[in-house]
């Protein structure tokens, strides 16, 4: 039996040739190398997503949450629920939120579940938590640095932690303004955190990345640029969402400010990966676009 | 759709705060405001919003209705929660924020043309079509929401990072047709229509 | 005085012995000072070295004690000979620490430490033990003035305290403002809901009282007398005039609304539907005596309530009170919530600039917006009449929108503030004396010389030094609290009302041993004068800033020694230096600036005097000692009570003996002073800028006497600006008049 074992939502973003499969890939092999065992919830539908409010409404997105939590507690009893994309998170927690504390919503919500199939009634047994959540607080910072073999000797990271899985929940004992947490995994892989670097909880502009790219971007510009600023060779985040908008629009704010962007971004999963002891297929790292060059070279070397 | 905002009107005459408490989600809070303008000051895009938030909350309780329904303002929020974390009233900013977009989205109030509202109906129309996002369904039809030539236009520009997320192995060419989705999507279909049958119920929708 | 004997007594721990011959300071003493018993001791404040001083004192006839060891404000307990007069001499905290330990340093700070020796001894042989005042009262009964909240809570305080009290109050009722309220403002958790006013059950415990004699309709129409001993003449409506005799006075007057009559452009007086906030707690009271809703004056129901925050308050354009008056906002949120309560379904929408909830308003700020009132951020122009109710017409802040408006309006509440109910403004010049805010009729009908009631700061409220001892006025024995004092509200009157009880407790106590009461907490001594030297130029009456010094029918100045808080200022303020304490007089200070020994004048060592105010600039320069900040080995420092208590004497003295420069450091004055006897710092500044006259006679620079102020905070300031002036004096070199 596996040291550890949730209910995992892995959402949509994390499939197979989804933008952040590359995630999921690395969150797999340090799973293992953790002895984590993640038991996906059968069938899980899309959480709604940040942007899903507009047409979606009140009901109709809490129900959607519902379902997944409805599912993970007939199937995945007695887990918690984990989540590895911010997104994920924050909207199943929030309807686990609401549902706990409206009960005319809650009986609502079941009223609309009823008409899925499976037979579903949300009872609010499980709790909702992040992957990050789960690797600091189930295992602590000592247990996930005894796998170390290779330390990541030399670099020196930005831990761009964002929004969701900061705020408005983000992780118990942190700050909102300037969590720790990502900083202290990077110490724990070996690297240097940069400390000082001041858009650690800047909005990418999430969403709104598609449809109001400009002012986006204009975010995503402060964020890298910090991060050189700061001496930094590379951004780790927790979420799929800041991944994604601050690594891909680098080529477009390149031709926009005249800026020479080339920052590679990881997730905190394909550090520890490698830092395990993990190949770069392993970790994902030829999913990214911008390549993360030193991980790479690190990842080859024998152990 | 216009005769959902007649009825509203009528209904509650010219108590657009009543009216915000019922149909908008957290719309209760928006009395509890102290108008100190912190949540203005932590948005990201606070510049963008022609009315900031506590200029929204006041103006909810100015009666000021048609003015706010139809606000680009709230199509500004990217859903990032320093206003909810930061505000000393603890009022759920963020939601309050979503709440009247989809309210004025419902009631054919919001700005027709905002990318927001319309990439916003894109992307739930796409996860309630199959209960998974299908990314590459959901640029394309992003792509050509202006139509043809702007799509292709925009496409091309975008052609790179397209590229680059297919060649890196994070989107799929063939996402148009070999997207799978749920199982029970019949079961999630019935789901959201019986979610909206209550939700425009409870709100006071007509049929 | 045959039998004065002096005994030096010289500390040689806390380094002192390390820093400092004490060998040589024992021999200044001993020669120059002629102190006839000198001791070393190396612990001097433990019980060994006390009980060595103890004996001398016991067995030997030592009656001036010198101790040349810690600050005068260090180990007071110890160093504590009541059969003696004590004099301190700072050798710690003001030498050995504001010097520099250093080789270098040791012969400047031998000189400094002798020279405070010499200077302790010359002022010991100047001093006389003070006795405790022989016109003492004993009378510990108080006596409250105005019957409201803060005169019964007041009363209620004392009586609990053991002290007999008299509780004078005008109305036929007791009550006050709070009694006309319909409701109060929430005193506790959860701060939700208005308040029964509380006027009922107050009044219950005062009639429960024995000891609260109980005076309605009635004024106190004379007082007379000092702290322990005043006589008050209380005249009842209906019936004969009674004089009583009381210990210490509290005054709690409290306040009337501001007049909103003059306000005609919120439409008050010209439509019944505006009322101010007293009007709408009448409304209030007696819809609800009849257990009905609260309506329009025609009867008609309401619907909608507007109230107009700051209605002729923080005024910018000095037409209306200029300040805030603290309770408005919490009030305008209660009244609010009467319609609230009553029926949800009103408007009630509360214009603000600025929401101010102290206490814990906010919470009751909460329940009001959970309740539904609207709070708007906006400036009131105008409120007229529109059909059949007011339009209000404002500037949104938020909106910026300057034509906003609120129209079908049943009722306006106007905001208006408090204005204290304070007597006479006896310090008013003829112009101000017609403001319609200053009532001109008296309260306390004191018989001082200096006028009938306590004296005001601003806006005709009482005076009173409102960070150290806010309930003091500046009249001795008379203590104001509530609205009288500042803009309040319930929670703080009462606050206000304990305090004031308390300090007349321990007036009446310290009056009953001759003491005086703060910031000399405990002296014993008082002033006197040689009547034959006494030009009768009345500068110690008119100046006094507590009214202690009457005339007798010869126009001679008449000392209530009760009355006094022991600055000096008279002192002083006497051209012909005729007032003295027994501790502190002309001599004293005057001998110590003699006894330093001025180098000459090819020396480069100047000599500056420091007058220091023992309140705060004193203190300041001790703490910077114990900082080990180091400032010139130069400056000879004494301390004085107040700056007020400074003659001008020393000055010229100090000048013509040959000293470079005189600092002087006292504390801030003007409306917002921090002078712990209010007027002394502002009367030296006053007296200082003359000396500059002085100077040019003198064939002086004016940069030789230099008038400062500091905070008792000022720690690292206090030596920078020493060691300025020194630089300054360098700079403008020795003084001509060493070796006259």
């Amino acid at each position: 039996m596996a040291r550890k074992e949730y209910s995992f939502y892995p959402g949509c973003s994390s499939e197979r040739r989804a933008s952040a499969s590359n995630y999921m890939v690395s969150v797999e092999s340090m799973c293992k190398k953790l002895d984590i065992k993640l038991n996906e919830i059968p069938d899980w539908n899309c959480c709604g997503a940040s942007i899903g409010y507009a047409q979606g409404g009140e009901l109709p997105r809490h129900v959607m949450n519902a379902r997944n939590l409805a599912i993970s507690e007939q199937v995945n009893k007695g887990q918690d629920v984990v989540a590895t994309c911010a997104a994920c998170w924050l909207g199943a927690k929030e309807t686990k939120d609401r549902l706990a504390h409206d009960s005319g919503l809650l009986a609502e919500a079941n009223e609309a579940l009823r008409e899925a199939g499976m037979n579903l009634t949300y009872k609010g047994e499980q709790e909702v938590r992040h992957m990050v959540e789960v690797l600091i607080e189930d295992l602590g910072y000592d247990e996930l640095k005894k796998p170390v073999v290779r330390p990541l000797e030399g670099m020196k990271i930005a831990g761009y932690v964002g929004c969701q899985t900061n705020r408005p929940f983000g992780i118990a004992g942190e700050s909102f303004e300037n969590p720790k947490y990502l900083d202290h995994l990077v110490e724990i892989v070996g690297a240097e955190p940069v400390t000082g670097y001041d858009q650690k909880v800047t909005c990418c502009g999430g969403a709104l990345a598609f449809s109001e790219p400009e002012k986006s971007q204009a975010q995503i510009k402060k964020i890298v640029e910090s991060a050189y600023d700061y001496g930094a060779e590379m951004i780790v985040t927790p979420c799929p969402v800041c991944q994604m908008n601050v690594e891909i629009y680098q080529g477009q704010i390149n031709k926009r400010y005249g800026t020479k962007f080339n920052m590679p971004v990881t997730y905190y999963s394909q550090l520890m990966t490698v830092a395990y002891g993990g190949s770069a297929k392993e970790a994902g790292l030829n999913g990214q676009i911008v390549r993360a060059s030193r991980l790479e070279e690190i990842a080859a070397k024998n152990r | 759709m216009g005769d959902q905002n007649t009825s509203m009107v009528q209904k509650y005459r010219n108590d657009f705060l009543k009216e915000v408490e019922a149909n908008v989600e957290e719309g209760a809070w928006v009395k509890m405001c102290m108008q100190c303008g912190v949540c203005a000051g932590s948005c990201p895009l606070g510049p963008a919003w022609e009315h900031p938030p506590q200029e929204i909350f006041m103006m909810i309780r100015a009666g000021r209705r048609e003015e706010v329904l139809k606000s680009e303002s709230m199509w500004m929020c990217t859903s990032c929660y320093n206003c909810i974390v930061r505000c000393p009233r603890e009022l759920p900013i963020t939601h309050i924020m979503h709440g009247l977009a989809n309210y004025a989205h419902r009631l054919g109030l919001a700005p027709k043309m905002n990318p927001t509202r319309r990439f916003a109906k894109i992307f739930w129309d796409n996860i309630a079509k199959s209960g998974r996002v299908n990314e590459l369904e959901l640029s394309v039809r992003l792509y050509f929401m202006d139509g043809f030539k702007a799509g292709v236009l925009k496409g091309l520009a975008m052609k790179d990072i397209g590229i680059g997320m297919m060649k890196t192995g994070r989107l799929n060419p063939f996402g148009l047709f070999a997207h799978k989705g749920c199982k029970d999507i019949k079961g999630i279909h019935k789901m959201l229509k019986k979610a909206y049958e209550i939700e425009d119920r409870k709100k006071g929708f007509v049929a | 005085m045959a039998d004065m004997k002096v005994g030096a007594y010289l500390c040689q721990g806390c380094g002192l012995a390390e820093r400092l011959d004490i060998k040589a300071l024992a021999a200044v003493a001993q020669k120059e000072g002629k102190a006839q018993v000198v001791r070393e001791h190396e612990f001097l404040c433990n019980g060994q070295g006390v009980a060595m001083i103890q004996k001398d004192i016991a067995e030997e006839g030592v009656n001036r004690v010198v101790i040349g060891a810690c600050s005068r404000r260090a180990k007071v307990e110890a160093f504590h000979f009541p059969a003696a007069a004590i004099t301190r001499v700072n050798l710690r905290e003001q030498v050995i620490w504001s010097q520099p330990d250093t080789d270098e340093a040791r012969e400047l700070t031998q000189e400094m430490a002798a020279d405070y020796i010499r200077m302790g001894c010359a002022e010991a042989k100047k001093t006389a033990v003070p006795v405790p005042n022989p016109a003492a009262g004993h009378n510990k009964r108080i006596l409250v003035v105005g019957g409201g909240v803060t005169g019964m809570t007041a009363a209620l305080e004392a009586a609990r305290g053991g002290y007999d009290v008299l509780l004078v109050e005008k109305e036929a009722a007791l009550g006050g403002f709070a009694a006309k309220l319909f409701r109060r403002v929430p005193f506790a958790e959860p701060y939700a809901e208005p308040q029964d006013n509380g006027v009922a059950s107050l009044a219950a415990a005062i009639k429960a009282t024995p000891r609260i004699k109980v005076f309605l309709g009635a004024t106190t129409t004379r007082t007379s007398g000092a702290p322990g001993n005043f006589s008050v003449d209380i005249t009842t409506e209906s019936g004969p005039t009674v004089t009583e005799a009381v210990g210490a006075i509290v005054m709690a007057t409290g306040f009337r609304p501001y007049d909103a009559r003059r306000l005609p452009e919120f439409g008050f007086g010209a439509s019944p539907l505006v009322v101010d906030q007293a009007g709408l707690e009448a409304l209030a009271r007696a819809a609800g005596e009849k257990g009905q809703a609260i309506t329009r004056p025609d009867g008609k129901a309401v619907k909608s309530v507007a109230f107009v925050q700051c209605a002729g308050q923080r005024d910018a354009s000095g037409t209306h009170l200029a300040y805030c008056s603290g309770h408005c906002c919490n009030t305008s949120i209660k009244q609010a919530m009467y319609f609230k309560d009553q029926n949800p379904d009103i408007d009630t929408a509360i214009i603000y600039t600025d929401l101010r909830t102290p206490g814990n308003g906010e919470d009751f700020y909460r329940s009001a917006q959970r309740k539904g009132v609207i709070f708007t951020k906006g400036q009131v122009a105008k409120v007229e009449s529109a059909g059949d109710g007011l339009t209000v017409h404002f500037h949104d802040l938020i909106l910026n929108d300057e034509a906003a408006t609120i129209s079908n309006v049943d009722l306006v509440v106007l905001a208006t503030g408090q204005v204290p109910n304070s007597g006479v403004n006896i310090e008013a010049k003829p112009a101000e004396g017609a403001d319609a805010n200053v009532p001109s009729v008296s309260v306390l009908n004191l018989t001082y010389r200096q006028g009938p009631d306590v004296p005001q700061l601003k806006y005709g409220f009482t005076d009173s030094h409102f960070i150290c001892f806010p309930y003091e006025t500046r009249r001795t024995g008379i203590y104001t609290a509530g609205p009288v004092r500042r803009p309040m509200d319930m929670v703080q009157a009462i606050e206000d009302a304990t305090g004031a009880a308390l300090k007349a407790i321990q007036s009446v106590e310290s009056a009953s041993h001759g003491r005086a009461v703060h910031p000399r907490a405990g002296d014993l001594s008082y002033p006197s004068f040689r009547r034959e030297g006494c030009t009768q130029c009345k500068r110690c009456t008119v100046e006094c800033p507590f009214g202690a010094i009457d005339e007798d029918e010869q126009r001679y100045p008449l000392f209530n020694e009760g009355r006094c808080r022991r600055c000096g200022t008279c002192m002083g303020a006497c051209p012909v230096r005729v007032i003295s304490f027994e501790n502190y007089s002309v001599d004293t200070v005057g001998a110590q600036i003699k006894a330093v020994d001025i180098p000459d004048e090819f020396s480069e060592k100047p000599r500056i005097l420091l007058l220091a105010c023992e309140n705060d600039a004193y203190p300041a320069l001790d703490m910077a000692g114990m900082n080990r900040r180091v400032s010139s080995a130069f400056v000879r420092t004494i301390p004085v009570r107040c700056l007020g208590s400074v003659n001008m004497i020393w000055i010229t003295d100090a000048l013509n003996s040959g000293y470079d420069g005189v600092m002087l450091m006292g504390c801030k004055h003007g409306d917002d002073y921090q002078c712990h006897f209010v007027k002394g710092s502002e009367l030296a500044n006053y007296r200082m800028s003359k000396i500059d006259d002085t100077l040019k006679n003198l064939n002086l620079e004016v940069d030789r006497v230099r008038i400062m102020e500091v905070a008792i905070a000022d720690i690292e300031r206090v030596p920078t600006l020493i060691d300025e002036y020194a630089a300054k004096i360098r700079e403008i070199g020795m003084s001509p008049f060493k070796g006259f």
